[in-house]
């Protein structure tokens, strides 16, 4: 996983581009739908949900194929260790370098949507909670299409479905926030999601590595 | 005992499925034809008209089967799937990579029979909620499933990326199926259940039933006819098939 963080702050690119591919599609959809303050305020949620969204798509792709091409995967499988460690350490990289960038920069973006300072720090918990499961459930997609011709748009089909739950959650607990509501059953759920994709998306995605090597 | 043990394995073979498949398709596909004419038969000439939505409920005679058979046909996959991960058989992937085309369609099926019963009774073709979500995402997850496999070119890794694929979809079943009681949505709840009396008149649910059958003889022979293809194209080099190709 260190070897991982290494590589990736040496590539700046990489973080970056996720990060100002989140920070174009959010500042993109004002201009496109108008700057009425009221109207953005209603769609803000859904808008930065799914630019978060989009830009951990991003990485995901690179996430095994590197190593996969120069078969350090291969050692990786090999190794004593268990597989399912070091794909956990991977999605911890993959959401330090795609996810928490993402989160730390959302509030900011929310104030250009208007949103008031307590549903701001509720898109920042929702993200939080919400950008992990990201990772894990992109980390699956990205085993099972791990060298296939046209794998990033495959990618995206196969797991922009299994996204959409905690798009709802994620999404829905600002959206409570913002009329009034306490978001507090959306974060629970959200939580839930988080506990489980965690806890078994590694050993599932070491089983889709482990075919795709064969 | 021993004896059906045998027999259960036996036809886990390519090589003797194929003609079984062969044997029962017909069967199938005439039960098919005869249940859903009977089924249509009952829905829009015997069934009475109901008292809220008066003739437009008819095509519940159509939307439920196909819903109830999308969702069925994923478990069946998944059944399989997990049966090919385990057991290592070829034909399970075989019989899953047969399966999502017909689910695909009765999921497609389902949604727009919804649509056209939702555009008079709720005046939109669609509304966002948890039940058209959720089959719209089933929809969805069929078509990864048939790109995913599509995309891969060794049958065997196609097999069991499709099936890991397969088993993680599954968890939206039973949120579909529950979706209408856990939200309080515009979708109506179910009218049919194993645990209490149905709340429709008989005559319905025995059209909605006999639907419902006939659907089910058309998946098996359509699916069938589909896995022997897929048998003979995957097993092209073998003895067998260069005996049977004959007749």
């Amino acid at each position: 996983m260190r070897r991982d963080l290494v590589l990736a702050t040496r590539h700046k690119s990489e973080w970056l581009t996720a990060l100002f591919f989140f920070v174009m599609v959010t500042n993109l959809l004002p201009l496109g739908v108008g700057p009425e303050v009221s109207l953005l305020r209603k769609i803000a949620p859904g808008v930065l949900w799914i630019g978060a969204l989009l830009s951990t798509l991003l990485g995901l792709q690179r996430l095994f194929s590197s190593d996969h091409g120069d078969g350090t995967l291969e050692q990786m499988a090999l190794s004593p260790v268990p597989l399912a460690w070091l794909v956990a350490g991977k999605m911890v990289t993959h959401w330090l370098v795609c996810g928490l960038p993402v989160v730390l920069m959302a509030p900011l973006l929310g104030l250009q949507f208007d949103l008031p300072a307590r549903s701001l720090g509720i898109l920042v918990l929702s993200l939080l909670l919400g950008t992990p499961i990201l990772s894990a459930v992109g980390a699956l997609g990205a085993a099972l299409t791990l060298g296939l011709r046209g794998g990033g748009a495959l990618l995206s089909l196969l797991i922009l479905p299994l996204y959409i739950p905690a798009l709802i959650f994620g999404a829905g607990a600002v959206e409570a926030d913002l009329s009034g509501i306490s978001p507090q059953g959306h974060l629970s759920l959200l939580g839930a999601l988080l506990v489980l994709s965690v806890f078994f998306s590694p050993w599932v995605t070491s089983l889709a590595l482990r075919i795709a090597l064969e | 005992m021993s004896n059906s043990v045998i027999n259960w394995y036996k036809y886990a073979s390519p090589a003797t499925f194929y003609p079984l498949a062969g044997r029962l398709i017909p069967w199938f596909s005439g039960l098919s034809v005869l249940l859903i004419a009977w089924g249509l038969w009952i829905g829009l000439f015997v069934a009475p008209t109901d008292a809220q939505q008066s003739e437009g409920y008819r095509i519940i005679f159509v939307h439920v089967p196909a819903s109830w058979l999308s969702m069925f046909i994923y478990c069946v996959m998944a059944f399989w799937s997990a049966l090919g991960l385990a057991f290592n058989t070829r034909l399970s992937g075989m019989l899953t990579a047969a399966l999502a085309p017909t689910g695909a369609l009765f999921a497609f099926l389902s949604l727009w029979t919804g649509a056209l019963w939702g555009k008079p009774m709720w005046g939109a073709w669609w509304v966002w909620d948890a039940r058209l979500t959720s089959q719209l995402i089933l929809f969805f997850l069929y078509l990864g499933f048939i790109a995913l496999q599509s995309a891969i070119d060794d049958p065997r890794r196609a097999d069991r990326a499709g099936a890991l694929l397969a088993l993680v979809g599954v968890v939206n079943i039973p949120i579909i199926y529950f979706s209408v009681q856990w939200w309080n949505t515009l979708h109506q709840g179910a009218s049919v259940s194993l645990t209490k009396a149905p709340s429709m008149a008989h005559i319905m649910l025995e059209g909605m039933l006999i639907m419902a059958l006939g659907f089910w003889s058309y998946a098996i022979a359509v699916v069938l006819t589909r896995v022997r293809c897929i048998i003979l194209e995957r097993e092209l080099t073998n003895e067998w098939v260069k005996r049977n190709a004959v007749d």
